[in-house]
This record gives structure tokens, sequence and C-alpha cells, in this order.
């Protein structure tokens, strides 16, 4: 006999992954872009 | 492309190219997501399962893409040693191995209603592993490359080594038995109804945008690095001297 499973809970759950993992890269990405271009900014500078 | 060799250039290109892809990527990839989640009907087969390819087979194109990429890269870093080739190969290896790494997640939360299991070791699915184990080893290689100061030739001597997995990928499905369903789209020809393919087609190039963004983000950070890192050893070097 087959389980009875929500579609809709399998649905959201794999949303939720890759929208969020998506998101926190491009993130992250963005973050780790503008800190390493601030610290050349600054070597420059002294 | 020799002409954006020039790292001056390609800052130049990449400072506006940056935002653009990522900011048009997720207005794409969010209108795509939305209108698969709550405007799609549920497929006669899959049901409301289907709904979990918006994400995942751009997922899979782009994690083999991401790698083809890192091996075309690659080669122009062998043949023509441009640098920014070798940053362009680390750039592209993040976003390819957390895209991948999604393929496998999504794909395994679909396969479970689908097909009753989170996992097979069929050829797909394994060789699917097997690129995510060739993007985490990549990464390594790279960033010990860099760290040692050792010649980025070998990383990239591995990405153009590691491409003959990505037509493992792609044929698996047909060269072997598999739960996975065969390939629905080639060249000039779609198995999946319009009303499905146009907006996995739009959520495709939405993700594309924003994998080419987070490249771009990046390699940014990866050249500022270097720069930074280059004018410090400068300046250390001049004050040994002066304090010789």
């Amino acid at each position: 006999m087959r389980e009875a499973l929500d579609q809709w809970d399998f649905v959201l759950a794999a949303y939720a992954l890759g929208v969020g993992g998506t998101l926190a890269t491009a993130i992250w990405s963005w973050l780790a872009m503008t800190r390493a271009e601030a610290r050349r900014d600054r070597s420059r500078e002294k | 492309m020799h002409a954006f060799a020039n790292p001056k250039r390609f800052l130049g290109l990449a400072r506006w190219l940056t935002p653009l892809c990522l900011g048009t990527g997720l207005l794409l990839t969010g209108a795509a997501l939305g209108w698969g989640l709550f405007v799609v009907a549920p497929d006669r087969l899959m049901g409301e399962t289907v709904r979990i390819l918006f994400l995942h087979v751009p997922f899979a194109w782009l994690g083999m893409g991401g790698w083809m990429g890192l091996a075309v890269a690659s080669l122009v870093f062998l043949v023509w040693r441009h640098p920014l080739a070798a940053l362009a190969a680390r750039g592209i290896a993040l976003p390819g191995a957390v895209f991948t790494a999604l393929c496998l997640a999504t794909g395994s939360i679909w396969g479970r209603p689908a097909w009753g299991t989170w996992w097979v070791w069929d050829g797909r699915l394994t060789s699917m592993l097997v690129l995510l184990f060739l993007y985490l080893a990549y990464i390594a290689l790279a960033q010990a490359a860099a760290r040692e100061g050792v010649s980025a030739r070998i990383p990239a001597i591995f990405g153009l080594l590691g491409a003959v997995n990505v037509p493992i990928v792609n044929r698996s499905v047909v060269w072997w038995n598999s739960l996975h369903q065969p390939p629905s789209i080639t060249l000039g020809k779609s198995a999946i109804a319009p009303e499905y393919l146009v907006p996995l087609l739009v959520a495709a190039f939405g993700f594309s945008l924003l994998f080419g963004g987070i490249v771009l983000a990046r390699m940014r950070a990866l050249l500022a690095e270097t720069q930074a890192e280059a004018r410090l050893r400068r300046r250390a070097q001049s004050l040994e001297a002066e304090a010789a």
C-alpha cells in the first residue's frame, strides 16, 4: 500500500531550499566582493 | 576575448554588469517561480510535484554548464596564460558546487513522492554526485594553490580532466537503465507541454543571470584580494629595502 503524502510539503521544501540556497550564495558573494574591494581601496590609500 | 583579459577593462565592465545580472536574475527568477508555484496547473501524472522542475532543471543545467565554463576558462589559462581566466574558473566553482548540490537536494525531494525513495545509485544521480565532488575537489585544490603560491596550472588541468564527467551526466539516462526520466528537452525538441516549458525557460534564464552575477562578484572579490595582497607585499619589500 502506498503512503498518502502531501505533495505540497515536498514542493514547499524544495522551493525553500532552492530559493534560500541561491539567495544565500548571491548575498554572501556580494558581501565578500564589497569587503575585498574596500580592503583593496584601503591598501591603495596607505 | 583577449581584450577582456585586461583586469582594468574587466572591472569597468563587471562594475555595471554584476548588479544588472543579479537584479534582472532576481526579478525573472522570482516571476518564473511565482508562476510555477501559483499559476501552473498540477500535472496529470506528477501532480503538484511538477512545480519542483522549475528549480531542479535550471540547477542541473547550470551545474553541468558551470563545469563546462570552468573547463573552457582552464583551457584559456593553460593556452594563453590569462590570469583572469584562472580567476573565472575559481569564480565559477562555488556557484557551480552550490547549484549542483541544490539539484541533488531538490531532485531527492522530488524523488520521494514520485519514486517512493529519496535516493537510488543509478547513473544520473551518481554521476551528478561525482560532479559535486569534483567541484569540491577543485575548490580545495585552487585554494591550496593560491595559498601556497603554487602555479594555477594544477587546478586548471584538473578542471579540464573533470569535464569528462559532464557528457556522462548528460547521457547517463540514455546509456543506463534509470528511474530518472530520459531527456525531455533536446536541441530544437521538447516533450514538455508549453504550459510548463515557458515558465521553465524563464526560470532557467533568470537562474543563469543569477549564476553569472555570482561568478562576476566572486571574480571581483578574488581580483581585489590578489591586488591588495600584491600591494602589501610590494610595500613590505620596499620597507625591508629601506631598513637595510
